[in-house]
């Protein structure tokens, strides 16, 4: 067992532990810091692997995040009846069966994956053939002679001539056409659908407050 | 390179980053208060360590370490404990992917700069902390102010660093210093206007989120005491400062690398530092990373003069100079740096060919 395993070990662990602990913590703001350390080992755990950017970006996005989460727990329920947050034995049922399904899924998935098919690597050695910032924009415009080869993971593309005779997956050659303006445009879509939610919740309550003070 | 290896590396840089940002502090606390009494026409220290007062911080350190440490009643303890270690940490994470030479920095990453922003993001939740677990008015005052300025100050902050980064084409700062060598018009300072002026706004940006006059209301002494860390004292209390001048060096180190030619001199011709590179290597890591160490004390001495220069804004004016005047700025800027090849190159008329300098091809980082 390497270094690295140890390291891996500890740092999952010790992500489990919290993440435990955000369940079982009763005060809204220590919840939300164990929340926190959860969210940052996951990172922790992307950086082990040399996953730089999936690490980042979960510090970024979820940190930011909690820290709202933080800021609105304290700011909207610290004084009220809501800072210990206690469970019915109805809720901790259901929330265990839900975790136990959840659990099963992830763990038959895992089990009957073929991880010998998994493609390679996808970033070129050669410093030539190294993406531009460029590429990445006119890629997301659907110009498909430029953009990045790493085929995204559930995409359907077309299968190549060799995968065909062979069976197997190829690391993909240049140019292979695969779309990253799907995923981009259903994400778009959702934080549109998530803004307008959150303008109709304010917008209602604001009207509510008028008409109480009438 | 095993993961082993790259991990007991990890530990040795690390172990140099936190004394150099300890050391670094002391001699910024010291700085701070000379800089502070001359602008205020006195001495500032002068006793301690004989000339100039050179050792006052020493002092004042034997001083924290001496004190009582006190957590007050009302405080959540685990909180109470917790902040100060989570603002520290936040800022000294970012040193990591602080190039401070060529190939002289802790974590080669091809995203360096990206990182850097993430984790001095975490730099604030320390500081929520610490105002929530006091369990003291004055203290929740300031995290929540801290809180609000933070957030809104990240975002213009984080439009103006992509400027340069549209320019260069990566996030790793190694190579975009690199693309800076030679003499200082190569800086990115002096690409186009846009670069010109996303440097003066990334500063400003920058001196707030580092919570410094004249927008530290989330300790401001005349109205909250001391704001966040009113309930502090002695060691705990001083690692808050740590963070604080560990994360003004960290944004400033940022600023040099994207916009002021990183480690590079400017005053040399990218062949005889590529020379030097070759032949002399020590040489050069000693002289760039004296450079590089150079051009962020001076970023640093500026955050310190505008903070005994200009008075302390209100917090809706803080709000505003934020969300009215510097993010319209910044997204400007954005959206001109990302025309301005396109004109360049495709709507001038054929006859003017004006050159268009764009960096030198990036090399791949190792690994």
């Amino acid at each position: 067992m390497s270094l690295g395993d140890i390291l891996f070990w500890i740092v999952g662990l010790m992500t489990a532990l919290c993440a435990v602990m955000v369940v079982v913590t009763q005060h809204i703001v220590r919840c939300a810091i164990w929340l926190l350390f959860t969210l940052a080992g996951t990172a922790g755990l992307f950086f082990l692997l040399g996953l730089d950017f999936l690490g980042a970006t979960q510090l970024f996005v979820y940190v930011g995040g909690t820290l709202v989460l933080v800021i609105f727990g304290v700011m909207l329920t610290a004084t009220g009846p809501f800072i210990q947050l206690r469970a019915g034995a109805g809720e901790w049922a259901i929330a265990i069966i839900v975790g136990l399904l959840l659990y099963g899924l992830i763990a038959v998935s895992w089990m009957f994956a073929d991880w010998s098919k998994l493609p390679e690597a996808a970033l070129p050695d050669d410093p030539k053939q190294m993406y531009h910032t460029e590429q990445l924009g006119r890629g997301l415009l659907g110009d498909t002679s430029v953009q990045p080869v790493s085929a995204l993971p559930g995409v359907p593309g077309k299968p190549r001539a060799a995968e065909k005779q062979t069976g197997k997956l190829q690391p993909p050659p240049s140019r292979q056409a695969s779309a990253y303006l799907l995923p981009f445009e259903i994400v778009s879509v959702h934080l549109l659908v998530v803004l307008i939610g959150a303008a109709y919740l304010a917008r209602a309550k604001r009207k509510r407050v008028v008409a109480a003070s009438q | 390179m095993t993961a082993g290896t790259a991990v007991m590396i990890l530990t040795i840089a690390a172990i140099v980053l936190v004394t150099f940002v300890a050391l670094s502090a002391i001699f910024f606390i010291w700085l701070e208060r000379k800089v502070a009494g001359r602008i205020q026409d006195r001495l500032g220290p002068t006793r301690a360590g004989g000339k100039f007062g050179w050792l006052q911080t020493i002092a004042d350190g034997i001083k924290l370490l001496a004190k009582e440490d006190i957590i007050p009643a009302n405080a959540d303890q685990f909180l109470f404990r917790l902040g100060p270690y989570l603002a520290f940490t936040g800022s000294f994470l970012a040193y990591l992917a602080l190039p401070f030479s060529r190939d002289v920095v802790a974590l080669q990453m091809n995203i360096a700069l990206f990182f850097m922003l993430a984790v001095m993001a975490t730099e604030v939740f320390g500081v929520i902390l610490a105002g929530y677990g006091s369990g003291s008015k004055w203290a929740l005052f300031g995290g929540m102010r801290e809180a609000a300025q933070v957030v809104s100050y990240e975002v213009p902050m984080a439009l103006c660093v992509l400027i340069p980064v549209l320019v260069a084409g990566t996030l790793n700062l190694n190579v975009i210093s690199q693309q800076q060598a030679g003499l200082f018009w190569n800086w990115y300072l002096f690409h186009d206007p846009f670069t010109f002026l996303a440097f003066w706004t990334y500063f400003t940006c920058a001196t707030a989120s580092c919570k410094r006059a004249p927008f530290d209301l989330a300790e401001a002494e005349s109205e909250l005491v001391a704001g966040f860390h009113t309930e502090y004292s002695g060691l705990r209390w001083s690692f808050f400062f740590m963070a604080e001048y560990g994360s003004m060096f960290a944004v400033s180190g940022i600023a040099t690398t994207l916009f002021l030619g990183g480690w590079h001199t400017g005053l040399v011709p990218a062949a005889v530092s590529d020379w030097m590179y070759e032949n002399l290597w020590v040489l050069y890591v000693l002289v760039s990373v004296a450079v590089f160490i150079a051009k962020c004390w001076i970023l640093v001495f500026v955050m310190m003069w505008v903070r005994w220069t200009l008075p302390r804004l209100r917090i809706d004016q803080v709000m505003t100079t934020c969300l009215k005047y510097l993010l319209p700025i910044a997204c400007t800027l954005l959206l001109g740096a990302s025309l301005l090849p396109l004109v360049w190159h495709s709507l001038l008329p054929g006859w003017v060919k004006l050159p268009f300098r764009n960096p030198p091809a990036f090399p791949a980082a190792p690994r």
